[in-house]
């Protein structure tokens, strides 16, 4: 590897400074000239027919100035299914589904004229679950699909699949099978900053949108066609983004209220905000898929993988996000973790009068391999081999080309295994452990890390532009939410073109000054921006080095001419050949000159020579990423969806404690397979706080609901980890695989800390005190549950 | 909106005398956010569970969603805003969560930075117990933690070396 100042280095964020004084803006700190407030009305059934909405006496109200509702505005069709609406007109399908919105001059005016709008039901039968909504006769929550023909039960229209190698006879060859069922609760993402938007028609009647998202370009798009619908064909929609107060997915769709938004600024002609309040956000926004994963696996005497056969069912709630592409990721670890030949997977979306759920940072990685990696104990015990021996026997290897087509090029998961194992004293601890409650496991991860293709297009656009004063402002379609993008970006074009970190600016992503980026989402945001940033630079240094062809003699010959008294050593630049220029530190030196300060010319100096003259020139770059991978076959399950593949194992020591059945978290080890370090200061924080996302999964987290009615919606009862949990020995290793898809060998790294982390801590437990938890979280009365009933067994 | 019942309220806000005139029912929140446009201080969850709207009341960290505007009539309070110098050169302990990393999509970092400046101004050396004790209601989703802690133990290390007068 080359030898790099800022790329590894332990340099804090360019983002940081405005976040610690206060000054960064959030969608909450953003108004607009005679900005109206929102607010939506919500249904008060889980599935019923809307009879009647009566707004005349929310119409009334001083202070409203505008109602609307399904019956009174354009259709606006919404998600990938197109089987949502932004207002409900013939039936609500959940709690949170929207039947009316007000326009106000304040909040609590807007809240008052909800209470008045009058709303007329007949309830009907709902389902709950997958089970119940899968029995014969169970009520449709959907009856039509989006092009109105007839559906005949509550499956959603999508195949996730894989079949390969001959299943049955692995089976019948192997010595040992395990078979289990696992599930894994609805979760939220928790962002701190809660979700809204700003919608403001210009007065050319295009649209802006501040709006809190991941995919701006999607958005744009999605807008669009919502602008389309309402009759306003032709018109642009402009989405800036603000600082957002965390993603983890929450972004990754257009949401019903941004819709919503758009039709109170048409209907009052004034900017409209909508804004959540934390109940809301809880109640209203779509949480993490729920899953449950029937897996069986099995191996041959000595240990090595025959089969994996793995069912899926999720509880999609009532209409479809790109959340109900969960199966797209599972088929991952699914195929792909671990050496196996005989592979069935199968993925089953359910439609029901829940909430409907949305993506979450894994995205349905860490649902499938809880039950992967808890199921690969279970099968290393049946086998009498040692948990890490029958991993390591079955490890991916790099150039490996598996099951599902992904062609793996670096994989670190061997050392990863063989650390987390030494990290933990594994030969000493491990099932020695049992009279003193304690316990050790660890649990491995497979992700895209090189972006994942889900579109057409997986690309990164990116713009570098140099003022007269040496600066580089750069324009990329990627969004900062907190994870470190703008560190990334920043260091890679210091790095790269040459100049300090302080000189590199990161605009605020903007439709319209930004170019086009898929979004980010799958660990790819550094990736992709990156990889597009080190194009351009190499465009911009070619240019530089021409400029300086040109000008770096007559720059030199000043310089010279200031040091005068001084003794100089002879040196003409001219004619020097364009590629024999450098730049280091914003300053411009012929590879051929001497080490003297008047070899050196600021960057500057040369932009400006070549700006300010007749035939005058500025420089501006662009480049447009698109990683090399393949968008899959869904319905084969097969295809190299990512340029390359992060690994990584995370390993845990666990006390339980039998009379209450908590678990206290001892010691926590990651060591991960992340390329190259782009910034340590940035990955360890991302990793951590995945760690921490990944242990309030394994520990804490659930959204509790019953009848469609979320019953913990705060903070007070939804668990969200806190210091006091998180006071924890962390050790945490990068393994540096130099993958040569990488930014400087980078993978992304952005999902991979939560995914192992739950069968880790369920395979630490069982090694404690031998009971083996198969559901999310593994709370104290879980752990109780447990242990009480392996008691009754004994 | 049609409120009668509005007194006025004089306190120190960030060192400078502030009036504002509040109904009986408003929060501090509202009076920071809505009235003297200090938006630095955040609404996470309007009910005192996750600490981002935290400012210092006569240095005493409280959850500005709950503080009843009223109550702080010729009281000083500290928010955010409130922390850095002149060319807003930033304090001690905003200094050490940017070198340490304790900052990354920030919503919570106002909150957080409050909760530290008065945990290091009563205990200048807190053990890891005493870090926890004193941040245990100011949730992040984004780091784990871990950095704030570190940067916690360099604030107080920024403020022992005399890092400002600000500390």
């Amino acid at each position: 590897m080359a030898e790099l100042t800022y790329i590894g280095a332990d340099t804090p964020r360019p983002d940081t400074p405005a976040k610690a004084a206060g000054t960064a803006c959030y969608i909450h700190d953003l108004s607009r000239p005679g900005m109206l407030h929102g607010a939506i009305k919500r249904s008060e059934h889980p599935h019923a027919r809307i009879l009647r909405v009566d707004t005349a006496r929310a119409e009334k109200l001083p202070g409203v100035r505008a109602v609307i509702t399904g019956f009174d505005t354009p259709e606006l069709r919404i998600g990938f299914q197109r089987d949502n609406v932004a207002l409900k007109r013939d039936k609500v399908r959940a709690l949170r589904d929207e039947v009316a919105a007000v326009a106000a001059i304040d909040p609590d005016v807007a809240a008052e004229a909800l209470d008045l709008i009058e709303v007329e039901y007949e309830p009907l039968p709902a389902v709950f679950s997958p089970e119940e909504a899968l029995r014969p006769g169970a009520p449709l929550v959907h009856e039509q699909n989006a092009d109105g023909s007839p559906r005949g039960d509550n499956r959603l229209n999508l195949t996730f699949s894989h079949a390969s190698g001959d299943l049955e006879a692995a089976r019948r060859a192997s010595a040992h099978v395990v078979r289990g069922t696992f599930s894994t609760p609805r979760i939220q993402q928790c962002c701190m900053g809660t979700a809204g938007c700003i919608a403001e028609f210009e007065a050319s009647g295009n649209l802006t949108m501040w709006a809190k998202t991941q995919i701006p370009f999607l958005a744009q798009r999605d807008f669009n066609w919502a602008l389309a619908a309402m009759g306003l064909a032709g018109r642009n929609t402009r989405v800036i983004v603000p600082a957002l107060g965390g993603g983890f997915g929450s972004g990754l769709d257009t949401h019903v209220y941004e819709y919503i938004a758009i039709l109170l600024a048409w209907r009052s002609g004034k900017p409209v905000k909508v804004l959540f309040d934390r109940d809301g956000e809880f109640t209203h926004l779509s949480p993490r898929q729920s899953a449950t994963v029937t897996i069986e696996q099995g191996c041959d005497a000595s240990g090595h993988l025959t089969f994996r056969d793995t069912q899926v069912v999720q509880d999609n709630g009532a209409y479809a996000s790109w959340g109900a592409t969960y199966p797209s990721v599972m088929l991952l670890p699914a195929t792909s973790l671990y050496r196996v030949d005989a592979v069935r997977f199968d993925a089953e979306l359910v439609y029901t009068n829940n909430t409907y759920c949305q993506a979450m940072r894994g995205y349905g990685n860490p649902e499938l391999t809880w039950a992967l990696e808890s199921g690969l104990d279970e099968l290393a015990q049946a086998a009498g081999i040692d948990p890490v021996e029958l991993r390591l026997a079955n490890c991916n290897q790099p150039g490996e080309l598996t099951p599902m087509g992904l062609q793996v090029r670096t994989c670190g998961l061997r050392e990863c295994l063989e650390q987390t194992r030494d990290k933990l004293d594994w030969s000493v601890k491990r099932g020695r452990q049992g009279k003193l409650r304690r316990g050790i496991g660890l649990a491995s991860l497979i992700h895209v890390g090189g972006s994942g293709r889900i579109y057409r297009s997986d690309a990164s656009g990116i713009i570098l532009r140099l003022d007269d004063f040496g600066n580089v402002y750069v324009a990329s379609g990627g969004v900062e939410m907190g994870q470190g993008l703008h560190s990334a970006l920043t260091l890679t074009v210091a790095e790269s073109l040459g100049v300090l970190p302080e000189r590199v600016h990161i605009q605020q992503t903007d439709t319209a000054t930004c170019p086009w980026d898929v979004g980010t989402h799958a660990s790819r945001g550094a990736f992709t921006a990156c990889n597009a940033a080190l194009m351009a630079v190499e465009e911009l240094r070619g240019r530089i080095q021409e400029i300086a062809a040109q000008h770096y003699p007559a720059e030199v010959a000043r310089n010279r001419k200031r040091a005068k008294g001084a003794e100089l050593a002879a040196y003409d630049p001219s004619g020097a050949p364009p590629e024999g220029f450098e730049i280091r530190d914003g300053l411009v030196r012929h590879a051929d000159a001497p080490e003297e300060p008047w070899a050196a010319v600021p960057l500057e100096r040369l932009l400006r020579a070549a700006h300010f003259r007749k035939g005058g020139q500025m420089l501006v770059a662009e480049a447009f990423y698109d990683p090399p991978s393949e968008l899959p076959d869904w319905q084969k399950g097969v295809g190299n969806m990512s340029a390359t593949y992060v690994y990584g194992t995370q390993g845990v020591e666990v006390e339980v404690d039998v009379e209450t059945g908590r678990v206290r978290l001892l010691k926590v080890v990651a060591v991960h397979d992340v390329g190259r370090v782009l910034n340590r200061q940035t990955l360890e924080g991302q990793t951590y706080g995945a760690l921490a996302q990944g242990i309030g999964y394994a520990l804490y987290e659930e959204i509790v609901s019953r009848a469609g009615r979320i019953e913990n919606p705060n903070f007070t009862d939804y668990k969200s980890p806190t210091v006091v949990e998180l006071n924890l020995d962390i050790d945490l290793e990068f393994l540096e695989t130099d993958d040569e898809t990488g930014p400087f060998g980078a993978k992304g790294v952005g999902e991979p800390g939560l995914v192992p982390t739950a069968p880790a801590i369920a395979n630490a437990i069982y090694d404690a005190v031998g009971v083996r938890l198969r559901d999310l979280p593994m709370t104290p009365e879980r752990v109780l549950a447990a242990l009480v009933a392996q008691q009754g067994k004994e | 909106m049609c409120d009668v019942t509005r007194q006025e309220l004089t306190f120190i806000l960030n060192g400078e005398e502030v009036t504002a005139a509040v109904s009986g029912s408003d929060l501090l929140i509202d009076v920071l956010r809505r009235d003297l446009g200090a938006l630095g201080t955040k609404d996470g969850c309007g009910k005192g569970r996750c600490g981002a709207c935290t400012v210092l009341v006569d240095g005493v960290p409280v959850n500005a969603c709950l503080y009843p505007a009223p109550e702080v009539q010729g009281r000083s309070i500290v928010t955010i805003e409130g922390l850095a110098g002149a060319g807003g050169t930033l304090s001690p302990v905003q200094r050490a969560f940017v070198e340490r990393g304790g900052i990354q999509c920030g919503f919570c970092s106002p909150g957080m930075i409050l909760s530290v400046q008065a945990l290091l101004e009563r205990d200048p050396v807190p053990s890891d117990a005493a870090i926890s004790e004193a941040l245990v209601g100011n949730l992040c989703r984004c780091t784990g933690y871990k950095q704030i802690f570190d940067s916690v133990r360099r604030a107080a290390e920024l403020l022992a070396q005399g890092g400002g007068d600000r500390g």
